[in-house]
């Protein structure tokens, strides 16, 4: 930081006006670092501490005190710092099947309802994209407008839907045939979590397509291309960074759903969140459900990084 | 014996040629607005057609109904003796080059060209053997590999055309191809679009709104205004001998003095115009009326100019006199502006063949001058 030039300020000046003149002066100086700083101490604050604290308790033991777990670092007599980490918690993810089990449902439930809300989703973004400058603006309130009402009343909502007594049920009563099971299915919670999910599917396709040259599609069927070959080969490849950005947005916070699954497929369905609630809440084990968190951090974060490390590699050569 | 004239370099003056592509009282409406209003065009195999207008002047919409991308609201489009109402553009003789290019940026320059090969399934070996001669022609070879996105806008424009020929169309549809070109490698590329359709014979339809580029280019031009044909005719034809004022201002410059016919001789025509001491005398006979309303249009460079009276008999036929307002000199040639009879303002341009012993140029600025022409310097317009 540089000094300001003291001629600017009177020598009478008050420590009021001195504080502030060198408030100002730091502002105008290091605006651009403060500026990168904001989100830097966003991501440390919100992201890295918790995670720092779940880390930590992820490798601590189980105890009967408040907090209970072991506490990581501890002070022995001399002045001897002693660092306590235990892996054993990972380990007990491994082996036991109720774990692996439950990460693998969780991903299957996740990507299946991935693929589903890309088939839904995908259509609509076209078609927004397609319509005219009014319509288009509507539709888009509309994709957006169920945000306003709570996620939870919406659940509950899904569940009167699909319950034996429900409209779905009366419906089919209706037209004489036998009421399905569809509520505390595997069924339900894909209802559940495509319906929650696919405006995160639609609005960064919607983003993308927004932005697709039209005359590309001409080109294509001037050039002999019929319309599947043209959404083959032109449309979907051009379209591929938005497929790919309402994926990632779809899955990963699907692949950690606790409430549709708790609501919607009962005990049937097993996902990860359901385990990470049983064991914070009703065995009160808080190292195994930050494992449990942490071992799901890897899961979603490594083919992240191992995509992004791919794709950088390929800007990297064009 | 009489020799049949040849018609291989003009073929709409053959009376026998079948023209390729029939346009026939198509239009199209937009709603309320008409883009294109009951035209009827004929283009001969082998033509380099432009269609010549300002923006929305509806000569992307015809061009963009012969390859399939709107359908006439009626009318018929008939390309070698097919209707093509119903044809999907994917299914038509016809390939367009776009105004944008319309390359497919996730793809090589080489994929973009075979691209139209593959859709007609044509052999692997033949699409890289078609693919590579058409790079070499339009001289793209050591780029096949790169992505459009790292060419420059020439490069980009030749891979476009190399796109839209390898198919071998029988029509290629032109949208302003060289719009997005810089004025220099407008010049050129202009000339290697010639070549190229020399060589390889296809019939060119051209939609441009630049007149220099339709003058170069073209066999023959259609001017379009509001939806219609204003003329259609040889680049010769349409600068010498326009048909309406819209015609002869909008291609080129011209000098318009409204007038009424006097006489109407078989090989002339008589008109005197609003300045007391001019009358136009003019060699082409006419089939209307004296007296009737016309304009005489005169091209700049048609009219001499100097500070002598020229020595003809009759110094009110195809002469004026006046003051000179203002010159733009241009090296090659000059531009004067000169002043006749108060407010009219007469445009000449004059090649500077002679180089001025001193700075002073031949003729000034407030000099009197005398202007004149020949008889057949000048056309009759009726509207």
């Amino acid at each position: 930081m540089s000094t300001p030039p003291d001629a600017v300020l009177p020598a009478e000046a008050g420590l009021r006006e001195k504080a502030l003149y060198w408030a100002t002066h730091f502002l105008q100086n290091n605006w651009r670092k403060l500026v990168l700083f904001v989100p830097f101490a966003w991501l440390l604050l919100f992201f890295l501490a918790p995670f720092y604290f779940v880390l930590k308790i992820s490798l601590a033991e189980t105890t009967i005190a408040s907090p209970p777990y072991t506490p990581m670092i501890e002070w022995v007599d001399e002045g001897i710092m002693h660092v306590r980490l235990v892996i054993d918690n990972f380990a007990y993810l491994w082996e036991d099947d109720l774990y692996v089990n439950t990460y693998l449902s969780s991903l299957k439930i996740s990507s299946i309802s991935t693929l589903l809300c890309l088939l839904v989703g995908y259509p609509i973004a076209y078609a927004i994209v397609r319509s005219s400058h009014t319509t288009k603006h509507i539709l888009l309130m509309l994709i957006i407008l169920p945000f306003w009402t709570s996620f939870l009343l919406r659940v509950y909502a899904w569940m009167g839907i699909l319950a034996d007594q429900g409209l779905v049920n009366d419906f089919i009563r209706w037209l004489g045939f036998e009421p399905l099971r569809l509520l505390y299915t595997h069924t339900a919670v894909y209802i559940g979590i495509v319906y929650t999910y696919v405006p995160f599917m639609i609005l960064p396709l919607y983003a993308n397509m927004e932005k697709l040259d039209w005359t590309l599609l001409e080109a294509a069927a001037d050039l002999g291309a019929k319309p599947m070959t043209t959404f083959a080969t032109v449309t979907l490849p051009m379209t591929a960074p938005g497929i790919l950005a309402g994926s990632l947005l779809v899955f990963i916070p699907a692949t950690g759903e606790y409430v549709i699954p708790d609501l919607l497929g009962g005990g049937n369905v097993l996902m990860i969140g359901r385990v990470l609630y049983n064991e914070f809440n009703a065995n009160i084990d808080w190292p195994v459900a930050s494992a449990v968190a942490i071992a799901l951090l890897l899961v979603l974060v490594l083919p992240m990084m191992l995509y992004q490390h791919v794709q950088a590699k390929e800007d990297g050569l064009k | 014996m009489t020799q049949s004239p040849d018609y291989s370099e003009r073929p709409w003056m053959d009376p026998e040629a079948e023209p390729f592509i029939k346009v026939q009282s198509v239009s199209k409406h937009f709603g309320d607005f008409t883009a294109v209003d009951s035209v009827d065009l004929e283009i001969y195999k082998g033509e380099l057609f432009c269609l010549l207008g300002g923006s929305g002047c509806g000569k992307s919409t015809l061009l963009r109904m012969l390859a399939g991308f709107e359908t006439p609201s009626s009318g018929t489009i008939l390309i070698d003796g097919q209707n093509m109402n119903d044809v999907p553009p994917y299914e038509r003789p016809v390939n367009m080059m776009f105004q944008s290019y319309a390359l497919f940026p996730h793809m090589t320059v080489e994929k973009n060209v075979a691209y139209g090969l593959k859709r007609d399934r044509v052999p692997g070996d033949e699409i890289e053997q078609r693919v590579s001669d058409m790079l070499a022609m339009v001289e793209l070879t050591q780029f096949a590999r790169r992505k459009p996105h790292q060419l420059s806008g020439g490069q980009q424009q030749r891979v476009a055309l190399a796109r839209s020929l390898v198919k071998q169309p029988k029509v290629l549809l032109l949208d302003e191809p060289l719009g997005a070109l810089d004025k220099r490698l407008r010049d050129q590329t202009q000339y290697e679009l010639m070549n190229i359709q020399e060589q390889l014979g296809v019939t060119f339809v051209v939609v441009t709104h630049d007149q220099e580029e339709a003058m170069t280019l073209s066999t023959r031009i259609a001017i379009m205004d509001a939806g219609r044909f204003m003329q259609i005719g040889t680049p010769t034809e349409i600068y010498e001998f326009p048909t309406s004022r819209v015609v002869a201002n909008f291609i080129g410059n011209a000098n318009m003095f409204e007038g009424r016919i006097i006489e109407n001789g078989d090989d002339h025509v008589i008109v005197e115009s609003k300045h007391p001491d001019c009358e136009f005398y003019i060699d082409h006979g006419m089939s209307i009326p004296e007296g009737t309303k016309v304009w005489v249009a005169l091209r700049p460079e048609k009219v001499r100019i100097s500070k002598d009276s020229p020595d003809n008999a009759d110094s009110r036929t195809n002469m004026i006199k006046g003051m000179v307002h203002d010159i733009g000199y241009l090296g090659g040639s000059s531009t004067y502006r000169v002043q006749v009879d108060g407010d009219h303002l007469v445009e000449i341009t004059s090649p500077n063949m002679l180089r001025p012993k001193e700075a002073v140029p031949p003729i000034d600025w407030d000099q009197e001058v005398y202007l004149s022409w020949d008889a057949s310097s000048s056309v009759v317009l009726t509207k």
